[in-house]
């Protein structure tokens, strides 16, 4: 018998190929399904507008084009519907199949959905290379740090993202509405996120924004490519999203534990 | 005509008594419905709280327009969105079948065979918005001709955002597995909360003519404020109806083309 961890390492790379094929037989949803995060660009239409004749409190017309841009590259890479997903299978009972695999579930929708980063990737990349290209480096960081610390604070949010995403799924083992809270959810996520608009203009909610874990899944990636922040911001923003990161996943894995020894099979 | 109509209430009937039997369910859908209409109103109060116009539309008239957008979306998502959705599942399992088989119009019997009660919260916050806007200080003037065609304008929107869902339906007779196509016509038509002149140039253009969202809340808005001359209104309902004929005459022909999946 060999041990759990090495069992998962072992599964690791069929899970991706799994997964991969998945995105790839399903590719006109994908995309389609991709497409639809448009929020960004609707705000960005409104910023933009609004920083046309003069800046908007520190924010000119192109600081709006990068920070959205850089909302929809990260929304693009750190998104996911495992919440969707899990509350399906459990309502059709296709949930009993996993559980019998000797592998636990958050890593194998894990890494279905880290499979399909690459496909995100390719709508992102082009974005990105627009942003770069019509807002100027002007409103991007030039920071090698900050740029180097890019890739692990994406990672983080993605691993933020995810483990809210699972939690919330695995309350579909409590309630039938699990719906009606990942709406809420994502409502939340809109106000202290930044994806309406830049955190600091937020006023007096931007103080209680900064400690969400929303912030850590999307606006500290943006912030930490359009913004030159000096170290001690810097340690801050990544300390957060360890910190978020290492509370949202024992969240998500003690609400599994707790929600599974519910489970009945329905129609099994 | 009146068969229609019976149909309708009695498909209204039954949504709302599925509705009734989850009643937590629906108390949870309007203090949803709250904190989404006070998320949708957050980008126009920072705006506001510093500029006094945003191209060219007051705090009490960008509030309108956000009214006729919280309006047309809870009639889309109350009604003709969940009815289409049913469709492509019907499609998709074949019981389609047995909806053509019935001696009434099959546009009609889908377009409204599900509704979602609870978005009638969204409707009656989209009238407290206009309420609150017209009361406000430096708001336009409201007569009786400019509110009667507002409502006729805010109808002629959703039949043109209807129009719009009902070219995507049709499009799943040949793309069966074409269903979030609904969810990206919603998702682009989130661009009719703000007026559609924050845009310039080409997508102007676009939001006008292409995808018509400024059909949907920039028009009607303005209508209520008396700010559209004659001509301009005339193209409005000529547009809308242009586009419902040009709607029921691809969902005509994909219906020839559908071939049951049962068999």
């Amino acid at each position: 018998m060999r041990s759990a961890p090495s069992r998962t390492l072992r599964a690791l790379p069929t899970l991706l190929r799994i997964g991969v094929a998945e995105t790839v037989a399903y590719r006109a949803e994908f995309l389609v399904w991709i497409l639809t995060t448009t929020q960004p660009l609707i705000m960005l239409g409104l910023w933009t507008s609004v920083a046309r004749e003069a800046p908007f409190a520190q924010y000119s017309s192109a600081d709006f084009v990068a920070y959205f841009l850089a909302c929809l590259i990260v929304r693009q890479l750190t998104g996911n519907w495992v919440a969707w997903q899990m509350s399906e299978e459990v309502r059709s009972g296709a949930m009993a199949m996993r559980l019998l695999r000797p592998l636990h579930p958050f890593f194998a929708y894990a890494a279905s959905h880290a499979a399909a980063i690459p496909f995100r990737s390719i709508i992102a990349l082009p974005v990105a290379i627009v942003l770069l290209a019509s807002s100027g480096a002007g409103a991007l960081t030039t920071d090698p740090v900050q740029l180097a610390l890019l890739v692990p604070s994406i990672a983080l949010a993605w691993l933020i993202t995810f483990a809210v995403m699972f939690a919330i799924g695995a309350l579909a083992f409590f309630l039938t509405q699990t719906m009606a809270i990942a709406n809420l959810y994502f409502g939340l996520f809109s106000l202290f996120s930044g994806y309406l608009m830049p955190l600091d203009l937020l006023g007096p909610i931007a103080g209680i924004a900064r400690w969400t874990p929303f912030r850590f899944m999307l606006s500290a990636p943006v912030e930490l490519i359009t913004r030159t922040l000096d170290r001690d911001q810097i340690v801050r923003l990544l300390g957060g999203q360890l910190a978020w990161a290492a509370a949202t996943l024992v969240a998500a894995l003690v609400l599994w534990r707790a929600g599974v020894r519910r489970f009945e099979a329905v129609g099994g | 005509m009146t068969r229609y109509l019976r149909l309708f209430a009695l498909q209204l009937r039954v949504s709302a008594a599925s509705a009734m039997a989850y009643r937590a369910n629906f108390l949870i859908q309007g203090a949803m419905s709250l904190l989404w209409t006070a998320l949708a109103l957050l980008p126009l109060i920072v705006v506001f709280g510093q500029r006094d116009q945003l191209a060219g539309w007051s705090a009490p008239a960008a509030l309108i327009l956000m009214a006729y957008f919280l309006a047309v979306r809870a009639v889309m998502e109350g009604m003709i969105s969940p009815s289409l959705v049913d469709l492509v599942e019907k499609i998709r399992s074949g019981s389609f079948d047995y909806v053509l088989l019935k001696p009434i119009d099959a546009q009609a019997m889908i377009s409204a065979s599900h509704y979602e009660p609870w978005r009638v919260f969204d409707l009656l916050g989209a009238i407290a918005i206009v309420i609150y806007a017209f009361a406000q200080p430096g708001a336009p003037p409201l007569s009786l001709p400019h509110l009667a065609l507002g409502i006729a304008l805010f109808v002629a929107g959703v039949l043109a955002a209807y129009a719009l869902w009902i070219l995507c339906a049709a499009a799943s007779f040949w793309v069966v597995r074409l269903d979030n196509l609904m969810y990206l016509l919603g998702a682009i038509f989130d661009i009719a909360r703000w007026p559609v002149d924050i845009f310039r140039g080409g997508w102007r253009f676009v939001f006008t003519f292409v995808i018509p969202v400024a059909v949907m809340t920039t028009f009607p808005a303005e209508g209520l404020l008396g700010r559209l001359h004659a001509g301009k209104i005339a193209a409005i309902f000529g547009g809308t109806l242009a586009l419902l004929a040009l709607s029921r005459l691809v969902w005509r022909t994909a219906i020839r083309s559908y071939t049951s999946a049962s068999s």
